[in-house]
């Protein structure tokens, strides 16, 4: 006879670590797709730095590596990493950002479990403000670039710097859509105008906007096979969603439409796979409300406002910071107790 | 003379003000992402606890504990003028980089710290030379600091060698990495953050090394009174 609890499996972190790669895998797939091999590079190059250095970390800390590597948190963070970086990255960029995720935002601060910022976001903020020329560096969508890179001349770029014979970079690379509007609107165009230039699409960017969805769908299985509560992507693409709104309804002409916020970047990517991180995340469901709808809309602040292509890897360092504020004070009362002790 | 090799050896290992005491950081952090830089503060700093010390200890008996330490924050003031004018006058082109950093000597924490918890309970000559030696502690922390945010960030090191010596100068700056991109990080002041933890972890486990060494030459009984 059963008696309770009543656990139907046993769940360890390398199972869900497991689950959040497999949710991946479409979005990856699809990528590769409209976007060409190079993101295979960047991610097999990813992953392999990633453990590598994962075993000297551990190692050095004197502990056995191997169920370290095995819980594959490391991957993890590797293939995060890679996919908010562009795909014809040269190398080392690629390998300084695992390192300042791996060893320096993740080892230094306790490992995994200890540490305080997403360490994903770490690798991806240090580069972003130490190599923007070279952050800035993405492929072009297949449908709209003028050459086709194989897998093996990807590799080739992205290892040596060296394009197959007389192909430009232009070929192959191309502005993002954000990146687009964000030059656009400075040259005083306004939002319908740009929006008509090939790069963008239905809704987000061309080609970006599937990469998206598959991502968003991955989030979802997550969401069905409780990995992750939908607190924290439901306030975070509320967030950035409302506070768009508002701002598109002020004024059409220079802010645009909610939705192609939603479908450009790494909002997505960041709601289900990066914010949800449950270490570096709010804990309470209260707290976790607070916590994604703080991304949302410092996501769109700093997407409009700021200086950088992409507002996503810093809201989510910012809100990392105030997880421990934010905890404290939205723990949900004990049944049974009064939420305050009365006055006497 | 066992009391002066007390002294440098506080100053400028045991109790060194830049990795054991982490006191002035605010100009360690600011000012640490050229090796010249960070000499040229690390000096300036020196000079003015080497004389605020001495000072200080001189008067040491006229001062009555309530108002110490608004007394010793003129002194500290004063001197760090002249300095400052010094500066302005004879090089000028470093004292422009500087900039707000040599005046800002006067809120140092770490030149009042020794005033007050070492100058004003000292003879003169003592005083001056635990100045001296805890200014250049904290230089030596700073050069290095420098160095390493020099040689990561832009790849050469020595690099504005001619604000201080003139054009001439430019010829000693060494390029380290030729054709270096820069690593941009190094310089911001993340950079100092991460260098400076760096070092402070570096003197931290030179520290447990040289005490686990000692540890293995007592005898058995003795060992544990060292942990």
């Amino acid at each position: 006879m059963l008696s309770s609890p009543y656990i139907a499996e046993q769940s360890s972190v390398s199972i869900i670590m497991l689950k959040v790669l497999a949710a991946l895998v479409p979005g990856i797939a699809v990528y590769v797709w409209l976007f060409g091999p190079a993101i295979l590079v960047t991610l097999t190059l990813a992953s392999v730095t990633a453990l590598v250095l994962e075993t000297i970390a551990v190692r050095l800390r004197g502990w056995p590596a191997k169920p370290f590597l095995m819980d594959g948190s490391a991957l993890v963070t590797a293939w995060l990493l890679a996919l908010s970086l562009p795909p014809i990255a040269p190398w080392w960029l690629i390998v300084v950002g695992t390192f300042f995720a791996i060893v320096v935002a993740k080892h230094l601060y306790g490992g995994l479990g200890n540490n305080l910022f997403n360490p994903a976001m770490v690798g991806y903020a240090v580069l972003i403000i130490s190599f923007p020329v070279q952050m800035t560096q993405w492929s072009a969508p297949l449908s709209l670039a003028g050459a086709h890179l194989s897998l093996l001349d990807s590799a080739q770029y992205i290892f040596t710097g060296i394009l197959p014979d007389g192909l430009k970079l232009d070929a192959i690379s191309s502005a993002t859509p954000l990146d687009t509007l964000r030059t656009q609107l400075q040259l005083e165009h306004t939002v319908r105008e740009i929006t008509r230039l090939p790069i963008f699409g239905n809704l987000g960017g061309t080609g970006g906007e599937a990469v998206v969805l598959m991502f968003l769908l991955g989030g979802l299985y997550l969401w069905l096979a409780r990995i992750i509560t939908w607190h924290i992507p439901a306030a975070f693409i509320a967030g950035l969603w409302i506070t768009g709104g508002l701002f598109h309804i002020s004024d059409p002409d220079r802010y645009i439409s909610p939705w192609f916020h939603l479908a450009t970047g790494g909002v997505m990517l960041g709601a289900f796979f990066i914010a949800t991180d449950p270490v570096t995340g709010a804990t309470t469901p209260r707290g976790k409300l607070i916590f994604g709808a703080g991304i949302g809309i410092l996501t769109y602040l700093i997407r409009t406002l700021g200086g950088y292509p992409d507002g996503v890897a810093f809201a989510v360092l910012l809100m990392n910071i105030m997880v421990p504020l934010i905890d404290a004070y939205t723990q949900p009362k004990v049944y049974g107790h009064k939420q305050k002790e009365p006055a006497e | 003379m066992s009391q002066y090799r007390d002294i440098i050896v506080n100053g400028l290992w045991k109790q060194n003000p830049g990795v054991v005491q982490l006191l002035g950081l605010c100009p360690l952090l600011g000012i640490s992402n050229s090796v010249v830089n960070a000499v040229g503060l690390g000096l300036a700093t020196t000079m003015v606890m080497t004389f605020s010390n001495g000072s200080i200890s001189a008067i040491r008996n006229l001062v009555s504990h309530e108002i110490r330490i608004p007394v010793f924050i003129l002194i500290i003031a004063a001197l760090v003028t002249v300095i400052d004018m010094a500066m302005n006058a004879f090089i000028h082109p470093l004292y422009l980089v500087l900039g707000i950093f040599v005046p800002l000597i006067v809120t140092n924490c770490i030149v009042l710290a020794r005033t007050d918890s070492f100058a004003a309970k000292n003879p003169v000559l003592p005083s001056m030379l635990d100045g001296m030696m805890m200014g250049l502690g904290l230089t030596m922390v700073i050069t290095l600091l420098g160095a390493l945010r020099e040689v990561v960030g832009k790849g050469t090191l020595f690099s504005g060698l001619d604000l201080a010596f003139g054009p001439a100068a430019r010829a000693f700056v060494i390029h380290v990495v030729p054709d270096y991109k820069g690593f941009l990080l190094a310089i911001l002041p993340p950079g100092a953050f991460f260098g400076l933890g760096l070092l402070v972890a570096l003197r931290n486990w030179w520290d447990l090394r040289s005490k686990k060494r000692a540890a293995q030459h007592l005898p058995a009984g003795l060992a544990q009174g060292v942990n």
